[in-house]
């Protein structure tokens, strides 16, 4: 935007580091009021660690900060709160013990004395309506007992709801990554309105379609410095993806040129409601989607199938040893007391088994083959599978499947909240062990990912209502089967 | 990413059925002590009156006071292994100097209560584990009940001694005061905004910091309460047995800790139940010994039934929570 506009939040020279690892090196940034900003870059580019500064999380090495046009010496959590500056992280932040409407308490201190709860069960439907009309979403549902794309429903309407702190700006890092199509548009289109009223934006996301259709401005990261900031207008996809850097050259024509051949019959399953003959088969080599909204019976089906494999199940045929890459990696797949070799190594026990014991040496070297393969970054992987960042954690959950003697692996969502370089490493990797004759079911909410697969099968109400070969995929077709009525 | 008419809202069942599973896990407890009243009445229907509750629920009382004070550390994800020495010491100090000098006594309860806030401030900003902390800490209570009282003796206060005895009409005192306990700590823990806070520092620590609370705040407070009951415990303990013994509260720690979790409690994740944990101290206190020694189980097994007792009913726990996912 042209126009002079007030400054919510400006950095200058903003610099941090984590022992020798700069993660930011001297960034200049703002905000202005009635602002969107996209902030893009890769995992580890310093995005997090930039919004973790404005919203008083973290204390930068060096630089300034100033919040509208007031320098701010003593920059605090509870001073940027006080300031209306709230930020919504990617880790989900909401306590899993507590109900909706206690965890909208947290973030308000105001809400006390007689009542509390009724305001706050009040505050936070409204939000929840405003934004996500339909949500199914009751105040009194505790946290934990929710999907994961429901917690992040709640964390966002949680940072729009307004008591006695102003609200001027709201950081948004990711808030769309565990979200179908039907409530990212819902989110994303909330969020136009917010700023269209006044407010102001910081939208991460690394799904580049949404920053680019509803940021007012872009800014680039990359190695912890900013590299590019323009209006959103001034940038295209290529653009986006070339200042972001490293992932050029990549592009869908290497899914095209898959050829299929029917191989041997590896899982044949119908989803426990389904009303007519309509089920999943998928044979060797194939990689198969499934799409829908979120939620609709597509994690169900994949559990069903993971459970077939050990212990017969009627209407599922499963033939070969299965694996599963969780998609809620932080309560499903990691084992947070453990070394990144002992994460990548539970898979394969058997085969690392010398005598009665595992064998430190075969586990290392699984580790280190998958450690090249994969590209995990780690300078040692007896490191706490923690010391990764996102990205690298869920490598270390593929090179899990992967390196087991599964020949069918599920994948249950697996890269929300992966940089798209990352993901463009396990796309090649996917479609090399499917040639290899390994088969993928693959659950994704993202439809871009679904070019990847050799057929999709589109969920709703824990039911099959479509089977469409790659060649009659399109975003439309799949949207269209999932609102459908009976298709 | 276009955004459309809401032609359809998202199906709910899961969550229907994890609603119900928390509903039957939280009706455990209750249905467990039930299941304890009902053999003692089936073996000695005489016990099921308002003398026999008298008798049977004697101990209950401390027990379920000293289950409310571990739920609070356990509410911050901690574990207090010097919950039972705390009691005998608060008891010796009851039956000595709290009857000989007034004064002192309750300043040495009340400063007993600080230790407990600064062990929590301890345990917060160096980062220790509670289990070390705690069970160092209970040879120092230990230690002190010893010196203080060498060897078993003392007098209750007689003020403790007519509150304990009180004899409401028709219902039993300690049913009465395990009534009034659970729905004290209820409303404090579970329905005011700063319970809130309190059970948040367990399940998420990271989100309560990020929206500017104090954790050290909220531990040296949970701290502090587990403190305040153990007190109470103490108090409670020496008012019903009227004279103390150093020893008199060791097997209140792991009887804490069983009644928290019996109750429906969780060791991580600020899941607690004050209703529970009282229904879990009951349970305990009537599965110790009355039910036991109606089934003419010799004492010598008694502790080893106790044991089978408790197993049996977190297994059943353990079933019903698998149903949850």
């Amino acid at each position: 935007m042209l126009q002079a506009i007030a400054d919510i939040v400006r950095l200058n020279g903003a610099e941090k580091h984590f022992g020798a690892v700069r993660a930011l090196n001297g960034v200049d940034f703002h905000v202005g009021a009635g602002e969107c900003v996209g902030l893009v870059g890769h995992n580890g580019a310093g995005k997090s660690t930039l919004m973790h500064m404005v919203a008083g999380t973290l204390r930068p090495d060096g630089g300034q900060i100033a919040v509208r046009g007031n320098q701010e010496a003593s920059y605090s959590v509870a001073r940027a709160l006080e300031l209306g500056i709230r930020c919504v992280f990617q880790e989900l932040s909401l306590c899993p013990n507590l109900s909706v409407a206690e965890n909208t308490r947290i973030n308000h201190p105001s809400l006390a004395g007689f009542g509390w709860r009724r305001k706050a069960a009040d505050l936070i439907r409204a939000k929840l309506d405003e934004i996500f009309p339909g949500h199914g979403i009751s105040a009194d549902d505790i946290a934990g007992d929710l999907s994961i794309g429901r917690r992040q429903m709640v964390e966002v309407a949680r940072a729009f709801t307004l008591t006695r702190e102003p609200l001027h700006l709201v950081i948004l890092d990711e808030p769309t990554s565990s979200l179908d199509a039907h409530t990212a548009g819902q989110l994303l289109s909330f969020v136009r309105r917010f700023v269209e009223q006044g407010g102001s934006c910081i939208l991460i996301s690394h799904v580049l379609g949404e920053v680019l259709q509803h940021a007012d401005r872009i800014v680039v990261m990359r190695d912890g410095k900013v590299v590019a900031a323009d209006a959103a207008s001034a940038f295209d996809r290529d653009r986006l993806v070339a200042a972001m850097g490293g992932a050029e050259g990549h592009q869908k024509a290497a899914a095209e040129a898959r050829k299929i051949e029917a191989g041997a019959l590896r899982v044949r399953a119908r989803p426990a409601r389904q009303p007519d003959d309509k089920e999943l088969v998928a044979r060797a080599g194939e990689i198969i989607g499934l799409a829908g909204l979120a939620g609709h019976g597509q994690t169900d089906l994949l559990l069903a199938i993971f459970s077939a494999a050990s212990r017969a199940r009627t209407g599922i045929e499963v033939t070969a040893p299965v694996a599963l890459v969780a998609g809620d990696r932080q309560s499903d797949g990691i084992f947070s007391q453990w070394s990144i070799a002992q994460n990548i190594g539970i898979r394969s026990l058997a085969r690392l088994r010398n005598g009665l014991l595992i064998s430190p040496q075969r586990e290392a070297e699984l580790a280190e083959f998958w450690k090249k393969k994969i590209g995990i970054r780690t300078p040692d992987m007896n490191n706490n599978i923690y010391s990764l960042s996102g990205g690298n954690q869920q490598k270390a959950l593929f090179a899990r499947a992967l390196g087991s003697d599964a020949e069918i692996v599920l994948m249950d969502d697996p890269m929300r909240g992966v940089d798209i370089g990352t993901k463009l490493e396990v796309y090649d990797l996917v479609r090399e062990e499917a040639a290899k004759g390994r088969t993928f079911l693959w659950y994704t909410t993202e439809t871009e990912e679904l070019d990847n697969c050799d057929h999709v099968y589109v969920f709703k109400n824990g039911r099959i209502v479509a089977n469409l070969r790659r060649d009659e995929l399109t975003e439309e077709k799949i949207i269209q089967s999932s609102f459908g009525d009976a298709a | 990413m276009t955004a459309l008419a809401p032609g359809t809202v998202p199906r709910t069942s899961p969550r229907g059925s994890a609603a119900r599973a928390r509903m039957l896990r939280s009706l455990l407890p209750a249905l467990s002590l039930a299941l304890v009243l009902i053999a003692i009445a089936w073996l000695n229907p005489r016990a099921i009156s308002y003398f026999g509750f008298n008798l049977m629920l004697n101990l209950a009382i401390p027990i379920a006071l000293a289950t409310i004070a571990q739920m609070f550390v356990i509410a911050g994800n901690e574990l207090d292994l010097s919950i039972g020495t705390f009691v005998g010491f608060v008891g010796c100090v009851t039956a000595t100097w709290l009857r000989e000098a007034p004064l002192l006594g309750v300043l040495v309860l009340l400063g007993s209560i600080g230790v407990y806030a600064l062990l929590g401030a301890l345990i917060h900003l160096r980062n220790l584990p509670s289990i070390v902390v705690t069970l160092g800490m209970s040879f120092v209570w230990q230690g002190l009940a010893i010196l203080i009282l060498p060897k078993p003796g003392g007098k209750a206060p007689d003020w403790l001694l007519a509150i304990i005895s009180f004899k409401p009409p028709y219902i039993p005192f300690p049913i009465l005061a395990a009534l009034l306990i659970a729905a004290v700590v209820h409303f404090g823990l579970m329905r005011t905004s700063y319970g809130v806070i309190l059970r948040g520092s367990g399940g998420n620590a990271a989100a309560l910091r990020r929206a500017g609370w104090s954790l050290l705040r909220t531990k040296i407070v949970l701290f502090a309460l587990t403190g305040l009951f153990g007190v109470l415990s103490g108090m409670a303990l020496i008012g019903i047995t009227t004279s103390a013994d150093a020893n008199i509260g060791n097997g209140y720690t792991l009887l804490s800790i069983a009644g928290v979790i019996l109750g429906g409690g969780e060791f991580v994740g600020g899941r607690v139940s004050p209703i529970g944990a009282v229904i879990g101290a009951l349970t305990l206190a009537l599965a110790a010994s009355p039910l036991l020694t109606f089934m003419h189980i010799p004492p010598d097994w008694q502790v080893a039934a106790n044991g089978a007792i408790l197993i049996i009913v977190l297994a059943a726990r353990v079933l019903i929570s698998r149903r949850e996912r």
